[in-house]
């Protein structure tokens, strides 16, 4: 009965989303200010019906009802109850359902945050939403039902795909969703901004709290999921350039670019017509990265679900929603002009470099990842884009990026003069070159130019980063909250560039054949192989082999890689060992039994990596921070009431 | 400089770095993506001598062969028509198996042998790399009935 339920409520949704997105947008347009009530009602209501098909597919799969079509494939009667619940984004059916109810949580957040904006403002952004609510229903309901049933029901589940059978991946699709639905806000405050035909800097300072919290939400999602595939799919490293990550990647990049510019549409109220087609292109390489995922369209490992037919639902609704926003952007935009000027050595000419360097990098990793679907298009010879192009091209406009940000940190609005901070920034400079060479060849006795370059960059941005609130906690100023997190996620960005200058200049890898009692030297530790048992787990069975770390003969602990071959699909899985050691990270594969009693053992040892992920995480916390800042709150506020005011002025005057 | 000339200066500086980065992407694509080639293409003297491409098949059933405790494996390669010999020196990935799809990463040695430096296996049971599949539908197709086993 549940399962029925739970499609019902679908559907209630679905009407619903329509009524909120017709009177959202139809009300505001043709100024029946009586429709606009309607409004925020549907929205709840749209709340209330997905939370409830949620809650019934959650409940399918807690009672193990293998007549759900969509829990016999993806759940087991062993598998546990933490994944049996995670399950439910385990597949393509219920992640839609994932993604639909998050935007369902972020309207619902919008319609109470938007309440002291003006109300047909309020109501066009809340009606964007209910389109894009209204396609990804239809979708789902139309093609990837998850509340289809098995007729006679599954005897058991066929399992939850087992390397998806981890904390860290069970949480990295709710939170990379997260960002990406939070997106679809940015792009609906565009959308209304388009519709209403004005955009000031009062709707800049709305925008820019709702975008930096989606873009915090993307920082760490795509994190999670680095560090999922480097201790679970043990491919060895943070990045692989996999064409899901890139999907992930292009709309984190681009809105970064939006971050900045709204911050120069925020100050200064230029960058308008960009900011709006910013906007739209992080949403639309959002929606993108979904379909591309789930659609199995790119040659990935991730592309579990592969169901072609969808295809054609998929290609029309971005062509509808895309299309649909460029045409208003086409319409609309050229109406928003920006009159003020600004210096070439301006803030404003830093953040746009940053801004077209970010959208370069975008283009370079949107042109690798598509040219193989291209090439296959054409019928030209099958190829694939990997490490090899990424790598340097991806440095091109990235490079530039950083080596500016230290400077344009410290440039003032409108003029081209930096504040007396010449002296230091290129102090910080000073600092950061000794520090590079201090840690290559103090540290690590070798370093090639681009390492140098790494180690110099890093320091330097995160120096530069703090002249500002060492300035002002000497002259005795508050620090503002907004410009608190921006240099944390600064310092994270300064972080993460050491971070990933250290592994990729210092990292050693070696795949070897060891014996028990045999010990192989790697990266200045000792490793000593003890063999091998076999253990059962709850729904696997694993070989788990012992090796013992040393570094220069002092013991630093046993190390123990599986490899789990689950009961229900058979798959095999390799569960590395992974130990901390000063900053450095050792990683252990336990490979196959090669006969003659020696394993295949790959050993990793990458100093720094967990940088990495630390300093992305910081650059999150950091946009947390800064979209908390009560500035904008209270801004909306002002701004709502002085609109207000001026509104009952015109209405006294005519 | 007036408004009106900053403007276009910086338009046509727009322009300029647009178009030296889409350039350089282009030549960079050129000089690394690899291609995809199967045995028959291979054998038939295809695949580029000396460089890198990605070699897809079916791991055939009974060739995988080691030499007790080394690292170093050996197996072949076939799409149903050509074979082709293929050696690596690693860890083999989790879902390497005889009779089914893989991708490797390498050159052809002077002895026709295919020295691989990476080895991909297809990730579940439900997916396989599109290339392989497609080869191997298409060699299905092509030879008829000669297919067996599986």
């Amino acid at each position: 009965m549940l399962p029925e339920l739970g499609h019902f409520a679908l559907i209630l949704a679905l009407l619903l989303a329509g009524v909120q997105a017709f009177f959202g947008i139809a009300g505001p347009h043709l100024q029946r200010d009586r429709w606009l009530a309607a409004v925020v009602p549907a929205v709840a209501g749209q709340f209330v019906m997905v939370a409830t098909a949620v809650a019934c597919l959650v409940s399918a799969f807690v009672t193990y009802d293998f007549s759900v079509r969509y829990v016999a494939e993806n759940s087991n009667s062993a598998l546990p109850l933490f994944y049996r619940v995670t399950a439910l984004w385990g597949a393509h059916e219920g992640s839609l359902l994932l993604w639909i109810f998050l935007l369902a949580c972020w309207t619902l957040a919008v319609a109470v945050g938007t309440a002291r904006l003006p109300a047909r403002f309020g109501a066009r952004v809340l009606g964007v939403l209910g389109v894009v609510s209204f396609g990804f229903l239809l979708f789902t309901l139309a093609t990837s039902n998850p509340f289809l049933r098995l007729n006679p029901a599954a005897p058991d589940g066929q399992d939850l795909n087992p390397i998806l059978q981890d904390p860290a991946l069970a949480i990295h699709p709710p939170i990379l969703y997260t960002g990406y639905v939070g997106f679809a806000v940015a792009f609906a405050f565009a959308c209304a901004a388009m519709l209403e035909g004005r955009l000031d800097q009062a709707w800049a300072r709305w925008t820019r709290p709702w975008t930096t919290s989606a873009w915090a939400f993307l920082t760490v999602g795509i994190a999670l999921g680095s560090w999922w595939a480097y201790y679970e799919l043990g491919w060895g490293g943070f990045w692989f350039w996999d064409p899901v990550e890139n999907a992930s990647f292009m709309p984190w990049l681009v809105g970064t670019a939006l971050v900045h510019s709204l911050a120069v549409t925020d100050k200064r109220g230029l960058f308008k017509s960009w900011t709006l087609l910013l906007a739209i292109l992080a949403f639309s390489l959002s929606l993108l990265g979904t379909f591309l995922v789930r659609s199995g369209v790119l040659v990935s490992v991730h592309s579990f679900a592969a169901d072609p037919t969808r295809g054609i639902f998929i290609l029309v609704f971005l062509i509808v929603m895309i299309g649909g926003s460029l045409a208003l952007y086409a319409w609309r935009a050229p109406l928003l002009r920006s009159s003020a000027g600004f210096e070439l050595g301006a803030r404003e000419s830093f953040l746009l470099f940053n801004n077209i360097l970010l959208v370069i990098a975008a283009a370079i990793v949107f042109g690798g990842t598509l040219a193989p679907l291209i090439a296959d298009a054409l019928g030209l010879p099958t190829l694939s884009v990997g490490t090899p192009y990424f790598n340097p091209t991806f440095l091109m406009p990235v490079l530039p990026l950083l080596a500016l940000l230290p400077v344009g940190l410290h440039a003032q609005w409108k003029k081209g003069r930096l504040r007396q901070s010449q002296r230091a920034i290129l102090a910080a400079l000073a600092v950061a070159l000794l520090l590079a060479f201090a840690v290559a060849f103090g540290i690590f006795a070798q370093g090639g130019v681009l390492t140098l370059v790494g180690l110099t960059l890093g320091p330097w941005i995160i120096l530069s980063s703090l002249l500002d609130p060492i300035d002002r906690w000497r002259r005795g100023l508050s620090l503002p909250r907004a410009i608190l997190g921006m240099t944390i996620a600064h310092i994270g960005v300064g972080l993460f560039v050491i971070g990933i200058t250290v592994v990729q200049s210092f990292t050693q890898e070696h795949d070897v054949a060891l014996a028990r009692g045999e010990t192989a030297a790697v990266g200045g530790y000792e490793f000593r192989f003890e063999g091998v048992r076999t253990l059962e787990g709850a729904n696997y069975d694993a070989v788990r082999g012992s090796v013992v770390m040393t570094r220069h003969g002092a013991p630093l602990g046993t190390l123990y890689p599986e490899k789990r071959r689950y009961w229900v699909k058979g798959t095999v899985t390799t569960e590395a060992a992974i130990q901390m050691n000063r900053g450095t990270n050792v990683l252990l594969a336990l490979g196959d039994d090669l006969g003659a009693g020696r394993w295949s053992v790959r050993i990793q040892v990458r100093p720094l990596i967990s940088l990495v992920w630390l300093a992305a995480l910081i650059m999150a916390i950091g946009g947390a921070v800064a979209g908390s800042d009560p500035r904008y709150r209270l801004a909306a506020r002002a701004s709502a009431a002085s609109l207000a005011a001026a509104g009952a002025a015109k209405g006294a005057a005519g | 400089m007036t408004p009106r000339r900053r403007r276009l200066s910086l338009v046509l500086g727009i322009i300029a770095g647009v178009a030296i980065a889409g350039g350089l992407t282009l030549r960079a694509l050129r000089a690394n993506v690899m291609f995809f080639f199967d045995p028959s293409q291979v054998v038939a003297g295809q695949a580029p001598q000396g460089e890198r491409f990605r070699l897809g098949g079916m791991v055939e059933k009974g060739s995988v062969h080691r030499a007790p405790g080394s690292l170093e494996v050996n197996f072949v390669v076939t799409d149903f028509r050509h074979e082709l010999p293929v050696r690596y020196t690693g860890v083999l990935p989790d879902l390497f198996r005889e009779g089914q799809g893989v991708v490797a990463h390498g050159r052809v040695g002077a002895n026709g042998v295919f020295v691989a430096d990476e080895v991909l296996a297809k990730h579940d049971e439900k997916y396989m790399p599109p290339e392989v599949a497609r080869a191997l539908k298409k060699e299905a197709a092509t030879a008829g009935g000669a297919r067996t086993g599986s």
